[in-house]
């Protein structure tokens, strides 16, 4: 190797490569070189390229596939599942029919708005709060600083436990509440962490000067931190908005009434488990065919389901690194 | 001891003495060897820092409520509770309910699936991220790297109720793989949902295809800061691109590693509660029903408050334990500690 360092050496950045036992070195100067590729690394072996392709594009197709079934699924007739015998890969012929039926009310659509203020109020509150407690916690001089810390940091390490925490909220009378989907869960110390982090890596000498200009605490952190913490924030805003959007425990738990279901509780109702939902003739057999009907419908809730995340996610999505990890691995 | 530790470091991280810390107007230098902060009265630091206190009440208050008073709620585990003589009328019994949990054979098992399905994932999820981190870091062109990262974090963000219907669509007995099976005239008995003996395959699989995409996040940003010109002197000194790896690139990985690694040890009672609770009906108790759902069980379900919240509390001590260990393993290892994980 060494000796090969001595002669590969002076040559780097010209067409020599810097290890001439590679097979594909041979080939260099007939390949388009790719401009993100630097100039001491030596070409890709066609073999090693070819693994990764594949390797890459089955796990690629692995996550793709199985949302484009479902959502071609739910856009077939009823017809089309049962030639296809269940689920349709190749779309033929296509209708809104599910869609219209599970948004035209009834219990899914209900489910639909119910999952949706819940989100949007829990969202809200929850961004909120913790914006607030990580600005109140990133000075470390300030008043009871670090037992206030610690009030945070041990719920991060030891729970109360399902049992207390149920019987609290019963005998708070929060029982088939909405806010028992919200308030327990309001405040994540891992995200107000986060925050802390990000708020306290930004420049002390900005914060001075606005204070010399006489500005408090509350004016520094709405006109100077915020605007110069908005990818963190859409980030956490994110994780507590996709928190409550997912959340299907804590409705079995607190929601007894099955008309204020958030919609991951139809979903398990009426999908996975296949419960007749009423005036959708999902789950009932179908005499002629002996097929169960309602996969389109079923496939749609599905879908409902999956729709918000995806359209938020590209827009915070090119955040995370930036807002996640700063906060996270500085932690 | 742990907290304490790194809440130290954190503070030597600051810049200190605070440069806000005695309010507006003096310049930075002048402060040198001033009393330190405390110094101050009650009532100066009470004004100064007011805002700051209200600002982190809401929080404080809601995590009283809603994480605090619950941990006292565990006193009924040493009470014979119902629900309608309430807390404080309930007659006490003594560690009668840990003998209960202890010498119930349903709460043994319980503990065993949740050891076992923690070890098969550790081996068997635990080092996807890695792989894919280091396939994906390998890719050259930016716009290639960025499209892949969005897919495969993607089903992260799916509900676990979403996650076990696509499976369930895909795996169970009317789904795809079966129907393709019987088009191809091999038999329809194929049914990963409702099968036991597979189930622990069938959990792995659902947490790689929703979690594996995610955990690759953290190991990108520990090969972001490897800088490219260690890179480019190993290539100089004639490394190829696996001793290059080897020598650069898993060594920069390797603190994220051990971490994650300690982190998964202290979280080991703690399954997908989600993820099992939705499939327990479908493969049966003996091998889903881990200590999380075996105390909503016995809990919520069965009506034995005191026993369910028993073992709910024993799960809750080991864990801290755990966690406090693998912390002191951390410092072993020459890392920061479990306190990273925020």
């Amino acid at each position: 190797m060494s000796e090969q360092t001595g002669q590969g050496g002076p040559h780097i950045g010209t067409t020599v490569v810097a290890v001439p036992t590679d097979v594909a070195s041979a080939r260099t100067p007939r390949r388009r070189r790719s401009k993100h590729r630097a100039a001491w690394e030596e070409p890709p072996s066609v073999a090693g390229q070819t693994v990764k392709v594949v390797v890459l594009a089955a796990v690629v197709l692995a996550i793709v596939f199985p949302l484009w079934t479902v959502v071609i699924t739910s856009l077939s007739t009823q017809a089309e599942t049962i030639r296809a015998g269940g689920l349709v890969v190749v779309p033929g012929e296509l209708t809104l029919g599910a869609y219209t039926q599970i948004l035209s009310g009834g219990i899914v659509t209900r489910a639909a708005l119910v999952s949706t203020g819940i989100t949007a109020v829990g969202t809200v509150i929850s961004t909120v709060v913790s914006v607030l407690a990580a600005f109140g916690l990133s000075r470390p001089s300030s008043l009871w600083h670090r037992p206030i810390l610690f009030v945070f940091l041990i719920t991060m390490f030891f729970g109360a436990g399902m049992i207390p925490t149920y019987l609290l909220v019963s005998s708070l009378g929060l029982i088939d509440s909405y806010w028992a989907l919200i308030l327990p869960g309001a405040v994540s110390a891992f995200n107000v962490l986060i925050l802390r982090n990000f708020f306290m890596g930004i420049d002390q000498g900005i914060l001075d000067a606005a204070r010399i200009d006489g500005a408090g605490d509350w004016r520094i952190l709405g006109r100077i931190v915020l605007p110069m913490s908005k990818a963190v924030t859409a980030v956490v805003a994110l994780f507590y908005g996709v928190g409550y959007w997912n959340a299907f425990f804590n409705a079995i738990l607190y929601i007894n009434d099955n008309a204020k279901w958030p919609l991951q509780l139809v979903l398990r109702s009426y999908v996975l488990q296949g419960v007749t939902l009423p005036g959708s003739g999902v789950g009932q057999v179908d005499v002629a065919s002996g097929q169960v009907t309602g996969l389109p419908v079923q496939m749609a809730v599905v879908v409902l389901a999956i729709v918000p995340i995806l359209l938020v996610y590209p827009f915070v999505q090119r955040h995370f690194t930036k807002g996640v990890i700063t906060g996270a691995i500085k932690g | 001891m742990s907290l304490g530790q790194t809440l130290r470091n954190r503070r030597d991280a600051t810049p200190s003495p605070d440069p806000v810390a005695e309010g507006a107007g003096a310049p930075a230098p002048s402060r040198r060897g001033r009393p330190p902060v405390r110094k101050l009265s009650l009532r100066t630091r009470l004004r100064r820092d007011g805002a700051l206190l209200l600002m982190v009440l809401p929080a404080v208050a809601l995590l009283v409520v809603f994480a605090y008073v619950p941990m006292l709620g565990n006193v009924i585990a040493w009470q014979s509770y119902s629900p309608y003589t309430g807390f404080v009328d309930s007659p006490f019994v003594g560690w009668a309910n840990f003998v209960r949990v202890f010498s119930n054979p349903l709460f043994l098992d319980a503990v065993q699936n949740t050891l076992v399905i923690t070890a098969f994932q550790l081996v068997f999820f635990f080092p996807v991220p890695i792989v894919l981190a280091l396939l994906l870091n390998s890719i050259v062109t930016p716009r290639v790297r960025t499209t892949i990262q969005s897919i495969v974090y993607l089903p992260h963000f799916f509900s676990w109720v979403l996650v076990v219907t696509v499976f369930q669509q895909i795996f169970g007995g009317a789904g795809l793989i079966n129907q393709t099976l019987r088009e191809a005239g091999l038999g329809s008995g194929f049914d990963l949902m409702t099968n036991p003996d597979t189930f622990l395959v069938l959990l792995t699989m659902q947490s790689v295809w929703k979690d594996a995409g995610w955990g690759i996040i953290i190991f990108l940003a520990a090969l972001s800061t490897v800088p490219p010109e260690q890179y480019e002197a190993a290539a100089v000194d004639g490394a190829n691109r696996w001793r290059r790896m080897w020598h650069v690139t898993l060594p920069a990985l390797r603190p994220v590693i051990i971490l994650l690694l300690i982190l998964r040890l202290g979280d080991a009672l703690t399954v997908g509660f989600e993820q099992l609770i939705l499939q327990r009906g479908a493969v049966g108790a003996d091998v889903a029903e881990v200590i999380d759902t075996y105390v909503y069980y016995q809990g919520v379900i069965y009506g034995d408050w005191s026993f369910a919240a028993a073992a709910g509390l024993v799960k809750g001590v080991v864990s801290l334990l755990l966690v406090l260990g693998a912390n002191k393993l951390a410092h072993v290892f020459g890392e920061s500690g479990v306190y990273r994980k925020s």
